[in-house]
C-alpha cells in the first residue's frame, strides 16, 4: 500500500509526519521510504539513511540533423512545451524547455531527430535501519521535477498491497510534482496548520486530491495556534482529521537538532501508531489495522 | 516588408505592450502600405516557453522586424535564429512604433533585455513549481 503526504502549504510538517510514521511502524512490516521532493529533499536529514546506490537520471532531448532536416516545422508543431523552433534557415531546440515526450521524434517525416541524454538529477537509494530509503536530487539548474519524481517512484515499483508499505514525502504546493509523487496512492495524507495559509492550501490540496481520486485525511500540526477553522472546514467536508500534534516548544526543539519525535516523546509514538490505524481502516484495508500489519509483516 | 509591434489593443491606435513573449496582441503592419492584421497572442497563457512561441509564430507569418519593450533570454535567441531584427521602444501608440521605425530612430537590440519570466506580470505562481 501506498500512502503519500502532502500538505498545500510548505512547512507545516510534512517530512516530521512522514519520518516519525514510518520510524513508529518499523519492524512491524517491510517499509519503503520515498522522499519525493527533489528540489529540497530533507527526509535523510532525520532518517541518517546510508546511501548504497546512485543513478544518474537523463531526459531523453532532441538533437535535430540539419543534413536531414527540410524545415517543414512538424516538430515545432506537435511541442505542446515550445521547445523546439522550426525556422526557414534552421531547427533549434530549447533543452531547458523540453519534457522529453519523444513527439517529435516520433513525428519527424524526415527521420532527421535523435535523442541525446540530457542529465535532470540523481536518485539515491539505501537503507535508514529497517526502512528501505530513496530520494531524489534534482540538479541545479534543472526545472523539471516531474521525471525525476518518476524515477523515485520507480525504486519502489513492484511493492503494493501485498508487499509492505510506501511511503511518499511530497513537495509541497498542488502543482506537477506534487501529483508526480501522489497519484495512483492508496491513501492520502495532507498535513496542515491551524493558519488561514494553512486553510487556503489545505483547500486547494483537498481539490487536488478529489480530482486524483486518492481518499484523504487531515493531520493537523502546531494544533492550539492559530483559529479553529481548519477543523470547521474539515467537518463541513467530510473529511477526517487523523490527528492533532500540539504546538510546543519541545517538538520543535527535537526537529532542530534533527531528531526523532517518535523515540523523543512516547505519546507521539502512540499518536503516529493511531494514524497508521485509522489509515489501514478507511482506505478499505482489514478493519482491523493490527491483524493487517501482520499479515503484511509475514509477506 | 513586415513589421510586427507587440500592443495591448489590436489598432494602430493601440498603446505597445512592452512584454514579448505575453504581450496581448501582436499587429502585424506592411511598412510600405500601413495595412496591417491584429492577432491575440495564444502564448499568455503558455506555463512556458511564451518568448520561443512567439518568435515562431512571427517566424510563420514572415515578419522581418518587431518593436517591443522587453525580450527574454529564449525570445532573444529564437528572433535571432529567425532573423527577426527587434527593435526597442518604451511607450507609444502601434502608429508611434511604425513611424519610428521608417524613421530610423529606434534602438536596435540583439540579446535579452530582461531576464527569463519576466513578463509572468506580480503574480507569483506558486512560487516553487
Amino acid at each position: 500500500m501506498i500512502i503519500s503526504i502532502a500538505s498545500g502549504k510548505g512547512g507545516t510538517g510534512k517530512t516530521t509526519v512522514a519520518v516519525n510514521l514510518a520510524l513508529a511502524l518499523e519492524g512491524t512490516m517491510p517499509i519503503h521510504f520515498l522522499d519525493c521532493d527533489v528540489e529540497e529533499p530533507n527526509a535523510h536529514l532525520f532518517l541518517y539513511p546510508e546511501i548504497k546506490h546512485s543513478e544518474t537520471v537523463n531526459l531523453p532531448v532532441p538533437v535535430v540533423d540539419e543534413s536531414k532536416c527540410d524545415g517543414c516545422g512538424k516538430c515545432a508543431e506537435v511541442c505542446a512545451f515550445n521547445a523546439i523552433l522550426a525556422f526557414k534557415s534552421q531547427t533549434i531546440v530549447l533543452p531547458e524547455l523540453c519534457h522529453g515526450c519523444g513527439g517529435c521524434t516520433l513525428l519527424c517525416p524526415r527521420g532527421a531527430i535523435t535523442e541525446s541524454p540530457k542529465e535532470i538529477g540523481e536518485v539515491e537509494t539505501g537503507r535508514a535501519g529497517k526502512i528501505k530509503f530513496s530520494h531524489g536530487r534534482l540538479k541545479i539548474g534543472s526545472a523539471l521535477a516531474p521525471p525525476l519524481v518518476n524515477a523515485v517512484r520507480k525504486t519502489a515499483h513492484g511493492r503494493g498491497p501485498d508487499s509492505g508499505l510506501v511511503i511518499v514525502d511530497a513537495p509541497p504546493g498542488t502543482s506537477c510534482p506534487v501529483v508526480a509523487s501522489i497519484k495512483g496512492s492508496n491513501y492520502c495524507v495532507l498535513v496542515t496548520e491551524p493558519t488561514p495559509f494553512g486553510l487556503n492550501d489545505l483547500m486547494l490540496a483537498v481539490d487536488l486530491v478529489r480530482e486524483l481520486d486518492i481518499p484523504c485525511g487531515v493531520v493537523i500540526n502546531r494544533a492550539g495556534l492559530g483559529d479553529d477553522t481548519v477543523s470547521s472546514y474539515c467537518s463541513s467536508e467530510g473529511i477526517p482529521i487523523l490527528l492533532e500534534i500540539p504546538y510546543d516548544r519541545k517538538y520543535a526543539e527535537c526537529y532542530a537538532r534533527g531528531g526523532r519525535l517518535v523515540e523523543d516523546f512516547p505519546e507521539l509514538r502512540d499518536a503516529l501508531c493511531g494514524l497508521w490505524r485509522k489509515i489501514a481502516e478507511s482506505s478499505g484495508a482489514d478493519r482491523d489495522g493490527t491483524a493487517r500489519r501482520r499479515e503484511m509483516a509475514e509477506i | 516588408m513586415k513589421l510586427a509591434v507587440t500592443s495591448q489593443g489590436t489598432s494602430l491606435a493601440s498603446p505597445l505592450d512592452p512584454r514579448f513573449g505575453r504581450c496581448e496582441h501582436f499587429v502585424i503592419i506592411d511598412a510600405d502600405t500601413e495595412e496591417f492584421e491584429a492577432f491575440s497572442n495564444e502564448s499568455v497563457m503558455a506555463s512556458g516557453g511564451a518568448g520561443s512561441q512567439s518568435a515562431q509564430f512571427l517566424a510563420n507569418k514572415d515578419v522581418e522586424a518587431v518593436v517591443t519593450g522587453n525580450v527574454g533570454p529564449n525570445a532573444a535567441m529564437a528572433l535571432e535564429a529567425a532573423g527577426i531584427k527587434v527593435y526597442r521602444m518604451g511607450s507609444g501608440t502601434v502608429k508611434d512604433a511604425l513611424d519610428a521605425f521608417r524613421a530610423g530612430t529606434l534602438e536596435a537590440i540583439s540579446g535579452p533585455t530582461v531576464g527569463s519570466h519576466h513578463g509572468m506580470g506580480g503574480r507569483r505562481r506558486g512560487g516553487r513549481r
